[in-house]
């Protein structure tokens, strides 16, 4: 069957070559920059500024090593990675199990509540930042302690040692603002898709005697799989690529994820470019695979949101 | 009546059980997301500088507005600049994702590589987007200049992209627009394909040419997805920070700072807290009015056709 878009392109063979040109055109412009970052990332640092190829003399895995170890990406790299999934994990915890009471449950203010993460969605508050700086080393106060275990006798337990749940340049610092930041896309999301899911099921199992948690849990959590995929993949965009925020509160390179990480980097007295491409590419790598498994579920959240309006 | 019977019926009445599962989102939600914009509302009424204790604060009342407003040229300089990029994203970003889409739409061979590799950009961390191209801008041994050279080009010769206050903005705008246009390109494309193809049909029919077809089915239709899309790029591109930072860091001078830049400036380097929650005030409000009068044109709009 031949379907008609606005350009009649199977008419005119010269239409698709043009259009097919411009579109490689345009995917190279796309491509070559990460292409060029990663040869960048196999040079050495005398043959970086001479060497323009695309296609590296030299294979210096050092550089990776070198990135690693000495640029401290591999601690950033496991940062990120626990950034990443812990957030995603407490956004599709706390969203799923509100977006089903607001679908399926009864309880008193529903409609207020709902209304209210929505028009929050549709606010831009972008000094947020600040407020958020105040509360969470407000809270920093609230939760650090101390605990002196210079009784027990070991060297290393002689100071006392301070802790802090969530506070400045804490992990939980993070990870707290960022699950609220991204929690009214997801509840608005799973909602909607909920309440496109006939009840039958639920009720089927709520008959045989399933608690309302364990519907949820049972039944349609495991439903909601590809509306848990779009709230997946944006996240993880979003978080792995976060900065400002990261930025206001790690000060400790420990707790820094990558982007952070390459700033700091690539402020040091000299850069070593091939290292700082090692780094850079290091941080591309887990979000782009992750992009290309799950770049279905993007569209479909696109979709719904364009279609929505 | 013993009283667990009566707590257990009040349990039932007032739904607690089922209040329970929006209970955490409520927690988290008040805490960071709704206290917080409580807390900038009150201290940009405040004179604070950041570090001495909350409560000694001074109150000074809509001071820091008037200032923003008569006496702060920098900041309306980065607005300024924010806007040139935002105005820049707008048509150029929009119209080429525009094209790329209708040139992607239905009956082309490869349709989802090219749909893939768009959007690649757009899942790029900006940091890194701003690092590739900080170093192919540099002046003596960036690509750029290396490829005009090799091209014969020699008016450009050791021409610092980022470092030139005439061309710093717009270096930093191309790639702001190179980093945004897939995302505009995949829901401009998602609205193309869901217009109905027999319309395209029946307008060849009556002899339509490719035109005509565009300003009578495709933009009436797709109005709400443009509107969508000007909005997004808008939010986008008017907070737009990371390039910034691994690019210029809003020099040469001010050249190419922007509003969340100078938010931070006043946070951070000044040490004007109170002030800096004022002008992200006043910027989001700015926000919020832009998205607001294109949701209204949109279903004004929408009411003529």
């Amino acid at each position: 069957m031949e379907s008609y878009s606005i350009l009649k392109k199977r008419k005119n063979p010269f239409v698709t070559i043009g259009i097919h040109f411009s579109l490689i055109l345009v995917s190279i412009t796309c491509i070559f920059p990460v292409a060029w970052m990663i040869s960048s990332s196999l040079k050495t640092q005398e043959m970086i500024f001479e060497d323009m190829g695309l296609i590296p003399k030299t294979f210096e895995i050092s550089n990776y090593t070198k990135a690693l170890i000495e640029g401290k990406f591999g601690i950033a790299f496991f940062n990120s990675c626990f950034y990443t999934v812990t957030v995603i994990i407490g956004v599709v915890l706390v969203s799923s199990l509100a977006a089903y009471a607001f679908s399926r449950l009864e309880f008193p203010g529903k409609n207020i509540l709902f209304y209210g993460f929505l028009a929050y969605m549709m606010l831009p508050i972008p000094g947020i930042f600040l407020a958020l700086y105040v509360l969470v080393n407000k809270l920093g106060d609230l939760t650090s302690f101390t605990i002196d275990l210079s009784f027990i006798g070991l060297s290393f337990l002689k100071d006392p040692i301070n802790i802090t749940i969530i506070g400045i340049n804490t992990r939980l610092g993070f990870i707290m603002p960022q699950i609220a930041m991204n929690l009214s896309f997801a509840i608005y999301m799973l909602k909607t898709f909920f309440d496109k899911m006939p009840p039958e099921l639920e009720e089927a199992a709520r008959i045989d005697g399933c608690s309302k948690f364990g519907v949820y849990w049972h039944v349609a959590l495991p439903l909601a799989k590809s509306a848990l995929g779009v709230i997946v993949i944006f996240n993880a965009l979003t978080i792995w690529n976060e900065f400002l925020w990261a930025n206001l509160i790690f000060s400790d390179i420990s707790r820094m994820p990558l982007p952070v990480a390459l700033m700091k980097f690539q402020g040091s007295v000299v850069t070593q470019y091939p290292v700082l491409m090692a780094g850079m590419t290091i941080t591309i790598i887990p979000i782009v695979i992750l992009y290309l498994c799950m770049q279905k579920y993007i569209i479909k959240g696109i979709t719904a949101g364009a279609v929505k309006g | 009546m013993d009283t667990l019977e009566v707590k257990q019926k009040l349990f039932h009445k007032l739904k607690i059980g089922n209040f329970s599962f929006v209970l955490p989102a409520i927690i988290i939600f008040s805490l960071f997301n709704v206290y917080p914009l409580f807390l900038i509302l009150k201290l940009s009424f405040f004179e604070w500088n950041g570090i001495s204790p909350l409560d000694q604060a001074k109150f000074i009342g809509i001071k820091h507005f008037i200032e923003i407003f008569t006496n702060d040229k920098l900041w309306w300089q980065s607005v300024w600049h924010a806007g040139i990029i935002t105005i820049l994203a707008l048509t150029i970003q929009n119209v080429l994702a525009l094209l790329l889409a209708m040139a992607v739409d239905r009956g082309i061979r490869g349709g989802n590589i090219y749909r893939v590799i768009f959007f690649l950009p757009p899942v790029l961390s900006g940091i890194v987007i701003g690092l590739i191209w900080q170093w192919i801008y540099n002046g003596h041994h960036g690509l750029l200049n290396h490829l005009f050279t090799f091209l014969g080009i020699t008016r450009f010769e050791n021409m610092a992209w980022l470092a030139d206050p005439d061309t710093a903005l717009y270096s930093v705008a191309i790639i702001h627009m190179w980093r945004g246009f897939g995302w505009g390109f995949i829901i401009l494309l998602a609205g193309l394909q869901s217009i109905d193809s027999q319309l395209y049909e029946a307008a060849e029919v009556d002899g339509a040419e490719t035109w005509h077809k565009f300003i009578h089915i495709t933009c009436p239709l797709m109005m709400p997805v443009f509107i969508l899309v000007s909005i997004l790029t808008i939010l986008g591109t008017m907070q737009i920070y990371d390039l910034i930072v691994s690019m210029t860091n809003g020099g040469p001078e001010y050249y190419t700072e922007v509003p969340i830049t100078r938010i931070l400036a006043s946070m951070r380097g000044e040490n004007r807290f109170g002030y800096a929650c004022a002008r992200g005030l006043v910027f989001g409000a700015m926000l919020l009015i832009l998205s607001m009068i294109q949701i209204k044109v949109s279903k004004h709009m929408q009411k003529d056709l």
